[in-house]
């Protein structure tokens, strides 16, 4: 069984968010960039289901869409534990333009099961995952909060709203992987970063696609006034606001 | 020309969200200048359907049918009726279910699609709508601008309007429905308030000490009707199940009131909360970056602050 896991290239979440001059766009200068914390648990849960079933699990492949600028990433997933790595040179673009380009690399390839975190913290569009699995014809579970493999069955606990079900499906099979599905992300071992240099990492050339939407322009969200604070000796004041001048009781 | 909004139900019954993604789509119809027609998945009862008519509900398409949730055949279902009804925007929840379909359903419809936008579009013509961005630092517009379009709405950002009229309700065929995937299981929560749905949220970080300690916060949720929430740390150290962790990797909640309990404010743990309408802090240090977040803000000792809340709120609710 191979396993495919999407990675985005995101801003390190502390990242303040700068913007060009015009606001239509986001300066990137200086930005950390890291693996998507969703697309991190998802490549944890691969290796851990590698390295617990080494004769079911073949191979983990990660993959992205962008520019070469997206490489470091790939290499710190190398490093974590996958064996080869597929950049799709397609930077930009919205989820449909993302998801084509992936689509395009993936179909034909042997992938069994493919992981996709749930939300990608700079968009946070929730799409690449469901979109991938319908341009591929593929079943999809999303909200996926564990993953086990038994033979060729996939058993997955998605969530549902207010509760959760237990699901089998079989490969091929997306899965839109979300907390739970591993708790602590893996951190690449001193070994890991060596050989993660000489593993593969593929170039593929972007497919025609176009996309569905674009950025007209950014805003910083509106700032907050300045915290009330209340004594802790008098609480029924806390009560009084919350009645009176916030009336959200 | 149409809106479809796709609405789901829980046991047969619709929620607050239902509601308010009913009477926006009926906005986003008027705004649009064509009609409005639901699409609902499940079985729910003719009545349940028609008090749908007072937000708005022109058209309902009921799809009636006991197969669970299927990424693959709701989306199937969803799209097929969209293209049936000529809707040029099919509109979701960005809940678990509208984040499974949504995508695939944009695919099927070669729409482009944006997600969690938070209320009416800025323009309708060019369509651009505006959301949340890098876990809410940033506000983005968004103009899509396939022929065909998809949004999902944020929760509590829209809404409620009633509009009068009456709905007009269609069965549609399910038969030709299969699935790819088996439910084994099903495990729902009884009893509790939803924490997607629910208005108050109580919430409790690691200051709390100890999964011990959070009888006190459960009291004080009980007394609020508030759904029980929790920080990173909390569920990770297992004081708390998954399903209660609020911040950027758990759940976005957007109740009009939240209150943060020893929880010092990391950043990650603010993208989950920062639509809330008011954030109430209760933490031993004055320097703690939850205060910086909050509207009220108190600085203190647990172990006395919550049983003299929950004191003082019962005297509240026992007064109104």
């Amino acid at each position: 069984m191979n396993i495919l896991v999407c990675i985005s290239n995101v801003p390190d979440t502390t990242t303040r968010i700068k913007y060009s001059a015009d606001m239509k766009s986001v300066d990137y200068s200086g930005v950390q960039w890291i693996i998507n914390p969703w697309d991190e648990l998802a490549l944890t849960r691969a290796i851990e289901l590698k390295e617990a079933h080494p004769a079911l699990v073949q191979k983990i492949t990660v993959i992205t869409a962008g520019g070469a600028d997206a490489e470091p990433t790939l290499r710190k997933a190398l490093a974590c534990g996958a064996d080869d790595a597929i950049r799709v040179d397609a930077p930009g673009g919205d989820s449909l333009f993302t998801a084509t380009q992936l689509a395009h690399a993936v179909k034909g390839e042997p992938f069994d099961v493919i992981l996709c975190g749930i939300e990608s913290s700079d968009y946070n569009g929730s799409a690449v995952g469901g979109m991938l699995a319908e341009l591929l014809d593929y079943n999809s579970v999303s909200a996926v909060s564990s993953l086990n493999l038994e033979g060729n069955s996939v058993k997955v606990t998605r969530e549902i709203d207010g509760g959760k079900q237990s699901i089998e499906t079989s490969a091929p099979v997306v899965l839109i992987v979300q907390k739970g599905i591993a708790i602590n992300p893996r951190i690449p071992s001193m070994r890991g970063i060596m050989t993660a240099r000489t593993k593969p990492l593929k170039v593929v050339a972007a497919a025609a696609a176009s996309p569905g939407s674009k950025v007209v322009g950014y805003q910083a969200p509106p700032q907050k006034s300045a915290c009330k604070m209340i004594d802790p000796e008098n609480i029924d004041e806390l009560v009084h606001l919350l009645h009176t001048e916030a009336r959200v009781i | 020309m149409s809106v479809l909004v796709y609405i789901e139900n829980r046991n047969g019954k619709f929620k607050k969200s239902t509601y308010e993604i009913v009477s926006y789509g009926k906005r986003l119809a008027n705004g649009l200048g064509s009609s409005l027609t639901l699409l609902s998945i499940g079985r729910v009862a003719e009545d349940e359907l028609k008090n749908l008519g007072a937000y708005g509900a022109g058209k309902i398409l009921s799809a009636e049918t006991d197969a669970p949730l299927d990424d693959k055949a709701y989306a199937s279902l969803i799209a097929s009726a969209a293209q049936n009804s000529g809707a040029t925007l099919v509109v979701m929840a960005h809940n678990v279910t509208g984040k499974a379909l949504a995508p695939r359903v944009a695919v099927r419809l070669n729409a482009g699609l944006v997600s969690a936008v938070n209320g009416l579009p800025v323009s309708y013509q060019p369509f651009v709508v505006s959301k949340k961005a890098f876990s809410g630092k940033s506000l983005m517009q968004a103009e899509i601008t396939s022929d065909i379009k998809v949004i999902t709405l944020s929760q509590n950002t829209a809404g409620i309007e009633t509009f009068a009229g009456e709905a007009l309700i269609e069965k549609i065929d399910t038969s030709s429905m299969t699935s790819g995937t088996k439910v084994v299981s099903t495990e729902v929560q009884t009893g509790k308030i939803l924490l997607s749905e629910a208005d108050v949220v109580v919430s409790g970080g690691r200051g709390m000490r100890s999964a011990d300690n959070w009888k006190p916060l459960e009291e004080l949720a009980g007394v609020l009707g508030a759904a029980t929430a929790c920080s990173r740390p909390v569920s990770d150290e297992g004081w708390r199940p998954h399903h209660e962790h609020v911040g950027q990797t758990g759940k976005v909640v957007a109740p009009n009131l939240y209150f943060a309990l020893g929880i010092s404010g990391a950043i990650q743990h603010l993208a989950g909360i920062s639509s809330s309408k008011v954030i109430v802090a209760v933490n031993k240090d004055p320097e703690a970056p939850i205060f910086s977040a909050a509207d009220y803000g108190i600085v203190g000792d647990l172990q006395t602050v919550l049983p003299k809340m929950t004191e003082a709120f019962r005297k509240l609710k026992a007064s109104s």
